[in-house]
């Protein structure tokens, strides 16, 4: 058995519970810090699959600010009431994303494997690779990419305002 | 009796003949208010003179040629199928285009004394323009929808004058009645000619040409010749007031007194007469239609006659009168006299004419009053009245020489001779004369002989009609007498007048058996009966006598009232038919059209809003249910794919 | 060397998991977060097709969703703090004006 299979395994049977902690814990904070445990372990598999630029982005602003900014908002609001649970909803709602899995996965692995390609190349995945792809050919949406984090910054502040 | 080829000469001309009444219609429609009265009426006459001296141009020189068209443009195209707005005047057409233009000149002549003082006579001269345009498209249409329009048109003016004095209710409801009846005959006028076109065109001919049918006769089949000329018939009969649909005839004396003359003795009633001389040989293949025709004109003449008998207004009269001599019309049409049809047709214009214009003198004179018991001695106040309508008189009842003599002994000697008349024709006819007679030198004697018995404050009013008024009925007087004398039998001095239309009724008539000797003692009979009618009326009403009311109360009063009820024939067809009908309207119209058809339409409105009522529930505003449906959608279409593979 | 569907399933699964939350969970923060997850399985499949199939546009597309992930993220809590503000609830299901 190879290693990175072993190491595969793990990482994702942590990964499922750690979602399935995010979706059924009651309390909220337990909840966001098990999606940040979640988004830790996607990076390491990104790492995995010879995308590490792309896996330190996503510790750096989905774990690190994306998830900051949820725990912000989390104690800012600082909600106390419990939420109802109704159990019927819970089992169809189960019963639908077994479903989807189950016909998602169907689907997907009825492609045949492709050779590995990636295996002989030292630059893929790394922050100069990508840097080109995106300066070269996705430029374009790469700078209505900032004008978009404007905009969502200015929306932020004016619907999050007080009224005066 | 197949009818000569003629030439035919187109000439512009023709289409101003209806085409100056129309336009003087429209100018007194639009300005007549502006002109005035008497300017409105003396462009009407001026009109309708117009016209009269273009159809004699064209009567004068019509012999020469043959006969005219004038094609104005076509209508209707459709493939083969074509219908123009195209005029013909042949030898028919040109009799017709005299009696209208010439006897409606003289109405309007006199409707400028009689409608002088009447507020609406603006109005008035404007529809009476109007009908004299119709009228002249109904005789001189060369195709049967031209002459359809004009039939439809006609009883459109006759409507309108009818209720020409709209404020009294009664008016109205006459008018309504007039044209509803018409309307049931039009139903099978048009039937009728729609049958008439399939049935050519199923032939592979598609035409409304009088010529052209003409030509094409024979090619269709004998039963349904029939049941084209039936239905024909029926709309003749509407328009003609023979039974069962005559009932508007007598109410239609609420019109004007010129209305009465023009319209419903002289004109428009004859026009079911002339429709089927126009289209005889059609009828002439049809004998079941014509013993039908002839057998309802002989019925109709004497039943009206009967009627004529008891009635007391002086219009009531004339009117059964006027139903009573169409319908000897109808029996020369029937026997397939159709050249004497249209003679009697012509005679009766005249003295007919001068009969109603003559009674409108003495409503005028006598300020509105027209019940003959008010009246009585007038000879001395209305002398020129009074001889017109003696000879008038004397021409319906059939004196010797009058106009009406030869017309109405033409007809007797045709019911009489002919293959398809019968001695019961020509015996219901004779009898019918002799009653003629009678009802009418009543009339005369009720209104200008014997004691006044008009009302004081009126009587101090009495005055002779203007000449306005009085010319007319001398000229229609003189014609009374002459107007016949175009068609004497042959042991006198001939008939001009079947010479005259022979081009298209195809000369002498065949006198089946009876000789001459047959025909003088017909004659004598006839004047025998006019005379034993003369008679009789001078005894019972020529002087003071008890006569008239013992007469009244014979055998109970029943038969009289009978009469003077007229056979109760609109009470019956109210029970039979006005009453279920409207009971069916109602019954339609508040229980049916609000129940069902709104029902209906409102169900589907309920159905959609029951509908949407219940499928709104899925807007739920609960984003997470919104989420659902996508998961849903989202599962379907991935089995989908699934499939695929 | 981890085939490839290994990571597809996976992917498919988490995806599943997140749908869940979004679904049930009345708490609108943890619907949030689970939405988070969704995309998170989505850039998964995204990087492990970049890596079988050996193109760079994969990197450069979960790239993409990250940073518009965040701008979402942004908004959509600002929105939820407002929301708040209001109406002292997160509980999609009180939040109904939009019904018919």
């Amino acid at each position: 058995m190879d290693a990175s299979i072993i190491l595969f395994y793990v990482i994702s049977v942590l990964l499922v519970l750690s979602s399935l902690m995010v979706v059924f814990l009651r309390n909220v904070v337990h909840c966001a810090l098990a999606l940040v445990a979640a988004l830790f372990l996607i990076a390491i598999l990104f790492v995995m699959l010879h995308a590490p630029m792309v896996g330190v982005l996503q510790v750096l602003v989905y774990a690190g600010a994306i998830m900051v900014l949820f725990l912000f908002v989390i104690m800012f609001l600082n909600p106390t009431a419990s939420e109802p649970r109704r159990k019927l909803w819970w089992g169809f709602g189960s019963l639908a994303a077994l479903l989807l899995a189950a016909s998602l996965a169907a689907l997907l692995s009825n492609g045949e494997a492709p050779a590995d390609p990636v295996a002989a190349t030292e630059t893929f995945g790394s922050p100069e690779t990508l840097a080109k792809s995106l300066f070269t050919d996705f430029v374009l949406p790469f700078e209505i990419t900032s004008v978009l984090l404007l905009v969502a910054i200015i929306g932020a502040v004016v619907l999050a305002k007080r009224e005066p | 009796m197949v009818a000569t080829t003629q030439a035919v000469v187109t000439v512009d001309l023709l289409r101003w003949m209806p085409l100056i009444p129309l336009l003087a219609s429209l100018i007194n429609m639009f300005f007549g208010a502006r002109l005035g009265r008497k300017t409105a009426g003396g462009l009407a006459c001026a009109a309708v003179l117009a016209s009269f001296a273009i159809a004699l141009y064209v009567f004068w020189l019509l012999p020469a040629t043959g006969m005219f068209r004038d094609t104005v443009y076509t209508w209707i195209e459709s493939g083969s199928f074509q219908v123009k707005l195209s005029f013909q005047v042949d030898a028919l057409t040109a009799v017709m285009l005299l009696v209208v233009t010439g006897i409606g000149f003289l109405i309007h002549i006199y409707s400028l004394g009689y409608m002088g003082h009447d507020e609406g006579m603006v109005r008035f001269f404007v529809y009476l323009n109007l009908f004299i345009f119709f009228m002249l498209l109904l005789v001189m249409g060369d195709n049967l929808l031209v002459l359809f329009i004009g039939w439809e048109g006609v009883g459109l003016c006759s409507y309108l004058l009818i209720g020409f004095w709209y404020h009294d209710h009664a008016n109205t409801i006459a008018g309504n009645k007039a044209f509803i009846v018409n309307r049931i005959g039009d139903f099978g006028f048009v039937l009728g000619l729609l049958l008439l076109v399939t049935e050519l065109g199923r032939q592979g001919i598609w035409t409304l040409d009088f010529m052209e049918l003409q030509q094409h006769v024979n090619l269709l089949s004998p039963e349904k010749i029939t049941l084209i000329t039936l239905l024909l018939f029926v709309g003749a009969a509407g328009k003609s007031a023979q039974i069962p649909l005559f009932v508007w005839l007598p109410d239609a004396m609420a019109g004007p007194t010129p209305v009465s003359a023009l319209i419903h003795a002289a004109t428009m009633v004859t026009a079911g007469a002339y429709m089927t001389a126009r289209l005889h040989f059609l009828f002439v293949l049809a004998p079941e239609t014509l013993s039908l025709i002839a057998t309802i004109g002989a019925a109709t003449a004497f039943f009206a006659a009967t009627v004529a008998l008891t009635q007391t207004d002086i219009k009531r009269v004339l009117a059964y009168s006027t139903v009573s001599q169409l319908g000897y019309m109808f029996v020369a049409v029937g026997i397939g006299a159709f050249s004497a049809a249209i003679f009697h047709l012509f005679t009766h214009a005249f003295f007919k004419a001068c009969l109603f214009l003559g009674s409108g003198s003495v409503i005028h004179a006598l300020d509105g009053e027209q019940d003959m018991r008010k009246m009585g001695g007038l000879k001395a106040y209305l002398p020129t009245t009074y001889w017109t309508y003696v000879i008038a008189t004397l021409a319906i009842a059939g004196a010797p020489f009058t106009a009406g003599f030869f017309s109405k002994d033409f007809i007797l000697w045709q019911a009489y001779s002919s293959p398809r008349g019968s001695t019961e024709l020509w015996f219901v006819g004779w009898l019918t004369a002799g009653l003629t007679a009678f009802y009418m030198f009543r009339q005369l004697f009720l209104v200008f002989h014997g004691e006044c018995r008009v009302d004081e404050h009126v009587k101090a009013h009495i005055h002779e009609s203007p000449a306005v008024m009085t010319v007319p009925l001398v000229v229609l007087a003189a014609g009374s007498i002459f107007a016949g004398w175009l068609g004497a039998p042959e042991y006198l001095w001939g008939s001009l007048w079947d010479h005259w239309l022979q081009p298209i009724f195809g000369g002498a008539h065949e006198a089946a058996h009876g000789s001459l000797t047959d025909e003088i003692n017909l004659t004598l009979l006839t004047l025998a009966i006019g005379g034993l009618g003369f008679l009789l009326a001078y005894f019972i009403y020529g002087r003071a006598s008890k006569l008239p009311d013992r007469l009244a109360s014979l055998a109970g009063g029943g038969p009289y009232r009978l009469l003077l009820h007229k056979y109760y024939i609109d009470e019956i067809y109210d029970v039979l038919i006005v009453r279920p009908f409207t009971y069916c309207s109602r019954w339609l119209a508040q229980v049916f059209d609000p129940g069902v058809i709104d029902g209906l339409v409102n169900a589907v409105a309920r159905g959609a809003r029951g509908f949407s009522l219940i499928w709104r529930e899925v807007q739920t505003g609960n984003v997470q249910h919104y989420l659902a449906g996508f998961l849903a959608a989202t599962l379907a279409l991935l089995a989908y794919f699934l499939k695929q593979q | 060397m981890v085939p490839l569907d290994y990571y597809l399933i996976l992917s498919a699964v988490i995806f599943a998991i997140g749908v869940i939350g979004v679904l049930v969970r009345r708490n609108l923060i943890v619907v949030l977060m689970s939405i988070e997850l969704m995309l998170n399985a989505v850039n998964l499949t995204f990087i492990t097709f970049s890596r079988f199939l050996g193109s760079m546009q994969g990197q450069v597309i979960v790239f993409f969703v990250m940073a518009v992930a965040a701008a979402e993220a942004v908004i959509g809590l600002a929105i939820v703090i407002s929301v708040f503000r209001h109406r002292r609830s997160l509980d999609p299901q009180e939040m109904q004006l939009l019904k018919w």
